[in-house]
C-alpha cells in the first residue's frame, strides 16, 4: 500500500507536525511498509467479533461529581512557556 | 536481593545512607559508558535514606522495600524533578506532582536514586530513540539494552540500582530484561495506577518492574499496585503481598507451550528455550502443547491500535501549556503572507517539528491516518475486533493451562544502529511480548541462559504469561524455575 508524498503532507498537517521535504520522502516509504505489514489483518474473519472496548471488562467506575483543588498550582504555572500576569500567553488562534 | 539488603539493614551491617552512597559510586564509575541515567536525585535519595536509618536506630520496624535504593524510568512523573519521557519537547519539564506508583514507593520508604533513559515517549525497542543518546548494553557496549525501559534494565544489569520501575506498552519491561539478563515484569492491565505515567497508548500501558530476581519483582509490585481514584481503569485492590506466594511449588502446574514458536527460532536460542521446558518438566510441571491461531495477528493489530492511541495522547505536546515552545525564524517576522500576525497553528507545527523525534512522528502520523475518515472502519475497528478474537483465544487456552511459556525475544541484543533505519524490523522485536498487552494479561521475562554472538556471551530470557489478575500464580511459576538454577 503506497502512501504518496501529498498524502503524507496532508496527514502531517492534520497531526500538526511540521515536516521538511526530506522527511516527507522518508515517512512516505516508512508508513507504506508499515501499512503493508498491517494489511494481513484483512485475512481474518471478523464477522462475529465485537470490537474490544475494555480489556479486563471493568465498568461503571464512578466517583462523586465534585471538583478538587490540585495540590500544586504554582508548580503548573511555573511551566508556562510564556507567562503574563499569572496567565499562559499564546499566539492568536486566527 | 531486596530481602538480603533488608536483612543487612535491620542487623545494622550497613545503613541505608551507606547503601545509597554505594549505588551512587557505582553510577559514577559505570554510567559514563552506559548512559542509563538521565537525572540523579541525590538530595531526595539521601533525605529518604536518612529517615529510614533514623527509624532503624529507634528500633522501629521497617518494611522490605524501606531504605532500598532503586531507579525510575523517566516516563513517571516525580514531583519537583525533571521528567523528560526521553523527549526534547519535555526537556525542561519539572513534574508538579508524583505519579501514584512513585507516591506509593515514597510511602513505602523506598530510596529513589534517579531517572533512567528510555525511547522517546516509550516507543521503540532499543532505547536508541531517546533524545539524550542511546543506553548501552552492559554485556556488550556495542549492543542495545533493548527498550523502551533500556535505562532501567541496564541499571539493574550493571548493579547501579537494587530495583527499577519501567513501563510496558508492547514489551518495554520484558524485552530489555531479556536482552540485559534481568527479570522484567508487566502486571495485569489495571493492577497498577497509570496516573502520572506519561501516556503512550492508554489501553496497553502498565507500570512494570526490572529487578535482579523474581522475588524482587513481587516485592516492588506489592508496593505499587492497587486501585486509585486518579485512574478509572485501575482495578480493585487485593492488597496481596505477592512475595508471600513464592513457595517453590510447581508440581502439577500446567504450562502451555506453542510448538511453532520454538521451532521458528535459531538453533542456539531454541536449545536454550527447550532446556527451560525440560527443566520445568523435571520440576514436575505438566507441559501442554497449545494452539493459538490468532496470535500471529497480535503484532499487526497492535501497530494500528497503539499508534492510534499515541496520536491522541501526544496531541497535548503542542507548546501551549508546558514543555518546549518553538517559533522558527520566519515566525519572528510580525506578519504572514496575508499581512496578519503569525498564529497559534505555526507554533504547533514548529514545536512538534523540532520537539519530537522520528519515531514519535511516525506513530502519530500512522495513528492519524488509521483514525481518519474513510479508514477508521478498515483499520481501527477491524484491529479492535481482532483484539477480541485474540483475547478469546487466551480465555480458551487458560481453561486448560495455568501459564503460557514463550521466548521473550527471538534473539539476543542486536548492535546499536542495526535496526535504526528500518522501523518494521524494530517492531518485530515485540512479536512475543505484545500479545500480553493486547490481552491485558500479566507476563514476566526471566533469564533463560546465554547464546554466543561474535565471541560474546549474551543473555536471553523466556516469558511466562499468566491469567488475568493471577500475578501470584505467575510469580510462583517463574520463581520455581529461578531457584532451581
Amino acid at each position: 500500500m503506497l502512501l504518496r508524498n501529498d498524502e503524507v503532507k496532508h496527514i502531517a498537517e492534520l497531526a500538526r507536525i511540521g515536516l521538511d521535504e526530506k522527511e516527507i520522502e522518508k515517512f512516505s516509504t516508512d508508513l507504506s511498509s508499515i501499512l503493508d505489514f498491517v494489511e494481513q489483518l484483512k485475512e481474518v474473519d471478523i464477522d462475529k467479533a465485537e470490537a474490544m472496548a475494555h480489556i479486563t471488562g471493568l465498568e461503571n467506575i464512578t466517583r462523586e461529581d465534585k471538583n478538587r483543588d490540585f495540590e500544586n498550582v504554582s508548580g503548573i504555572k511555573k511551566l508556562f512557556p510564556e507567562e503574563k500576569g499569572g496567565y499562559d500567553k499564546v499566539k492568536s488562534v486566527l | 536481593m531486596i530481602r538480603e539488603l533488608h536483612e543487612k539493614l535491620i542487623k545494622g551491617e550497613i545503613t541505608s545512607v551507606e547503601l545509597t552512597e554505594k549505588y551512587f559510586d557505582a553510577v559514577e564509575k559505570k554510567d559514563k559508558d552506559l548512559n542509563a541515567y538521565l537525572t540523579l536525585t541525590k538530595d531526595l535519595a539521601m533525605e529518604q535514606a536518612k529517615k529510614v536509618d533514623e527509624k532503624i536506630k529507634n528500633g522501629e520496624k521497617i518494611e522490605l522495600l524501606e531504605g532500598i535504593p532503586g531507579a525510575i524510568k523517566d516516563v513517571l512523573c516525580t514531583k519537583g524533578i525533571r521528567t523528560t519521557a526521553g523527549s526534547k519537547i519535555l526537556d525542561s519539564y519539572i513534574a508538579p506532582f508524583d505519579a501514584t506508583a512513585i507516591k506509593k514507593l515514597k510511602e513505602n520508604g523506598a530510596v529513589i536514586l534517579g531517572k533512567t533513559n528510555l525511547d522517546e515517549f516509550a516507543m521503540g525497542s532499543s532505547t536508541e530513540n531517546s533524545a539524550y543518546g542511546p543506553t548501552k548494553n552492559p554485556h556488550d557496549l556495542e549492543r542495545v539494552p533493548g527498550g523502551t525501559s533500556g535505562g532501567s534494565a541496564a541499571a539493574i544489569a550493571a548493579d547501579m540500582a537494587a530495583w527499577a520501575l519501567g513501563s510496558d506498552t508492547g514489551g518495554s519491561c520484558r524485552q530489555p530484561a531479556s536482552l540485559c539478563g534481568v527479570v522484567g515484569m508487566k502486571p495485569t492491565y489495571g493492577r497498577v495506577s497509570r496516573y502520572g505515567l506519561i501516556a503512550a497508548a492508554s489501553s496497553f500501558d502498565q507500570v512494570g518492574t526490572l529487578t535482579h530476581s523474581v522475588e524482587d519483582a513481587a516485592i516492588v509490585l506489592s508496593a505499587i499496585s492497587g486501585q486509585d481514584r486518579h485512574d478509572a481503569t485501575s482495578a480493585h485492590s487485593s492488597d496481596k503481598k505477592f512475595e508471600d506466594y513464592l513457595d517453590g511449588k510447581i508440581k502439577g502446574v500446567k504450562i502451555g507451550v506453542v510448538k511453532e514458536y520454538l521451532e521458528g527460532l535459531k538453533e542456539d536460542v531454541r536449545k536454550v528455550m527447550e532446556a527451560v521446558v525440560e527443566k520445568y518438566k523435571k520440576l514436575g510441571a505438566e507441559i501442554v502443547y497449545i494452539d493459538m491461531p490468532y496470535n500471529k495477528y497480535a503484532l499487526p493489530a497492535y501497530y494500528i491500535i497503539q499508534p492510534s492511541e499515541v496520536s491522541s495522547n501526544l496531541a497535548r505536546f503542542d507548546g501551549v501549556k508546558y514543555g518546549l515552545r518553538a517559533d522558527d525564524e520566519k515566525d519572528n517576522q510580525a506578519e504572514n503572507e496575508f499581512g496578519l500576525p503569525k498564529t497559534l497553528l505555526e507554533t504547533y507545527l514548529d514545536t512538534r517539528c523540532y520537539g519530537l523525534g522520528a519515531e514519535a512522528k511516525r506513530r502519530i502520523m500512522l495513528g492519524t491516518y488509521a483514525l481518519s475518515a474513510g479508514y477508521y472502519e478498515a483499520f481501527y475497528v477491524r484491529a479492535q475486533k481482532v483484539r477480541t478474537l485474540i483475547k478469546k483465544d487466551f480465555e480458551r487456552v487458560f481453561q486448560e493451562v495455568d501459564v503460557i511459556l514463550t521466548p521473550t525475544t527471538t534473539a539476543p541484543a542486536f548492535k546499536i544502529g542495526e535496526k535504526a533505519d528500518d522501523p518494521l524490523q524494530m517492531y518485530l522485536e515485540d512479536i512475543f511480548t505484545v500479545t500480553a498487552n493486547i490481552t491485558g494479561v500479566p507476563a514476566i521475562s526471566v533469564p533463560a541462559g546465554t547464546v554466543e554472538r561474535e565471541g560474546k556471551k549474551l543473555p536471553i530470557g523466556f516469558q511466562l504469561m499468566g491469567k488475568w489478575f493471577d500475578e501470584e500464580g505467575l510469580f510462583r511459576a517463574a520463581h520455581a524455575y529461578e531457584i532451581s538454577q
